[in-house]
């Protein structure tokens, strides 16, 4: 190429990096920066600002904080494999077992109900459970139960709500790697006299690693930053660590330990995601693609 | 096992039960929703009292249909609008993130493409949250030491379109990088060879192949958009988005109005995903 032209496409670079670089830089490097920033900042007894470690103490010694945020990651991991407990024959009936005729359909009907705003689908089930809901009548008049149960705001609801909502995200990474595993492996060991386990223990699920860690990772952190399903699904007692950010940004105004508490979620998550990778023996650079 | 082995009946139809299940509890909840917004009663439960279609049309006094009830209606507007700019915003700087990097190189390529993933597992209470922060630390400098009040940069509109913009551009810029990677470069040097400059053969050549791509990502964005609540609900200012009015709704009790909200929305986001699902098959047949 000649000189000129070269010219020209470093300008066509210009082009394509400057707004990018302005996105990432100022909407997720500085605010990330900002957060952390914010959280070391306090006033102290004459209003004066100034450095402080209070807030990040005030999350180890308050019991309710430590304990919400425990909680938090212990139910996002429950949620996470039950995910993937469902998922997996999900994916495998689609792929594998379901006729070819179908398949098509099936993934349409899988993929359809979660472009639904999660608010409505939350609703729905709202609207099943609840003591005056659909299930409980259905159930009464059937002559199952006596008289309606509050079947909402309690922990195993709860979960299967994220469960619900998160339940896609799990599977099309799972079923694209599905689709390209050899059936000639599976017939093989069949052959071979392998029993249904082994063969899911040995050949499926190695194979499918990297979905099934895209997927988890996914769920994981969409069950960790969830706001709606816990609040509206969960029970008064059972807050969830996004509910303690909201509370500290909007009921207390208290931006600072909001801050903080934000940027504990934000170390907490990819601190389980690193440590996912490193188990597993998963390369990042695999797992993002 | 698998569908090319003898099977035992009893695995296929154990099998076939699971799944059917699986589709009932997928679907239960918004078959229910979407029946419920025709029931002829002041509350969204059963008994039936009868077929009514008083929660779309109706004027009120006692119930008021979604096309009358002014609350909501402005905040479908609103939605609407900060889709509108999203999706468009998202779909702009996203396709130039995937040229960035799909044809160009350059220092800290890798870093950068990391930087441009992260929005993925940073949780939306989060970008939320700093964007509040740094919007907020930016405005007051900005007024203190120049007297400029930026309007932008209190929570309000365009708040929220900053937001939603800041992890939606990275699903379009994926979308079209997807599409990019499968190109034919050496079009592109058919047309240099032609005399095409750089922005021709873009203009003329690459983006006429994205063209799918960039629409689908322009739909995926307007969708996540218009259904964003957790990072939208810290930058608000007193014009609500939709999903924001319904959580209120639906956290103190409702009409059945919100049933005929989320009627819409279920028909008309199936339509688009059944559209946009079978537009791409049929795009993929024909290569």
């Amino acid at each position: 190429m000649t000189k000129r032209s070269a010219r020209k496409i470093r300008w066509s670079f210009f082009v394509f990096f400057v707004p990018v670089f302005l996105w990432l830089f100022l909407m997720i490097v500085m605010p990330q920066i900002e957060l952390l920033r914010m959280s070391f900042v306090g006033t102290d007894f004459y209003g004066e600002s100034g450095f402080t470690l209070g807030h990040y103490a005030a999350f180890f010694t308050e019991p309710i904080y430590w304990l919400t945020f425990v909680r938090t990651a212990g139910y996002a991991l429950l949620v996470t494999f039950v995910v993937l407990l469902i998922a997996l024959p999900v994916s495998f009936f689609i792929t594998k077992v379901a006729d070819l005729k179908v398949t098509g359909f099936l993934m349409v009907l899988i993929l359809v109900p979660f472009w639904v705003s999660e608010l409505v689908r939350v609703y729905g089930w709202m609207i099943l459970l609840r003591e005056s809901g659909v299930l409980n009548k259905l159930l009464v008049a059937l002559g199952i139960l006596k008289q309606p149960v509050e079947m909402l705001y309690n922990d195993v609801t709860m979960v299967m709500g994220l469960v619900y909502t998160t339940m896609l995200f799990m599977i099309v990474p799972i079923v694209s790697v599905m689709e390209s595993l050899d059936d000639s492996f599976i017939e093989a060991a069949h052959d071979l006299g392998a029993k249904k386990l082994t063969i899911w223990r040995t050949i499926i699920i190695p194979y499918c690693m990297p979905g099934i860690m895209s997927g988890s990772i996914i769920v994981f952190m969409l069950v960790l930053g969830s706001y709606l399903t816990p609040n509206l699904m969960g029970g008064k007692n059972s807050i969830w660590f996004t509910e303690q950010i909201y509370n500290q940004m909007i009921i207390y105004f208290n931006w600072n330990q909001g801050a903080a508490f934000g940027f504990l979620l934000l170390l907490l998550s990819s601190i389980l995601i690193w440590v996912a990778l490193k188990i597993t023996g998963q390369d990042w650079r695999k797992v993002i693609k | 096992m698998i569908r090319t082995l003898p099977n035992s009946r009893t695995y296929i139809t154990g099998f076939r039960v699971f799944i059917v299940l699986y589709f009932v509890f997928l679907f239960a909840p918004l078959i229910v929703t979407m029946v419920l917004s025709f029931n002829d009663s002041m509350f969204p439960a059963l008994p039936w009292k009868g077929f009514t279609l008083d929660w779309f049309f109706g004027e009120g006094p006692e119930k008021i249909g979604i096309f009358h009830d002014q609350a909501n209606l402005r905040s479908i507007s609103t939605s609407f609008k900060t889709a509108l700019a999203v999706a468009t915003l998202a779909t702009v700087v996203g396709t130039l993130a995937a040229f960035l990097f799909e044809q160009e190189d350059f220092k800290f390529k890798t870093l950068l493409y990391f930087l441009m993933i992260a929005p993925l597992v940073i949780p939306g209470v989060i970008l939320g949250i700093s964007l509040l922060l740094f919007a907020n630390t930016v405005g007051l400098f900005l007024e203190n030491s120049i007297g400029w009040d930026v309007k932008l940069l209190s929570p309000g509109f365009w708040l929220v379109v900053i937001g939603q913009f800041s992890f939606i551009t990275t699903i379009v810029t994926l979308v079209v990088i997807a599409r990019l990677r499968k190109f034919d470069r050496t079009l592109e040097e058919a047309a240099y060879n032609l005399g095409a400059n750089r922005f021709e053969v873009i203009w003329y050549i690459t983006l006429k192949y994205l063209r799918p791509a960039i629409v689908g990502g322009f739909a995926v964005a307007f969708l996540m958009s218009f259904e964003n609540f957790n990072t939208s609900v810290f930058l608000v200012g007193s014009r609500a988005t939709l999903p924001i009015n319904l959580y209120l709704q639906v956290r103190d009790g409702s009409t059945p109005v919100i049933n005929a909200i989320s009627f819409l929305l279920i028909v008309t986001t199936s339509t688009l995903a059944v559209i946009n699902l079978y537009a791409g098959k049929s795009r993929a047949k024909k290569q």
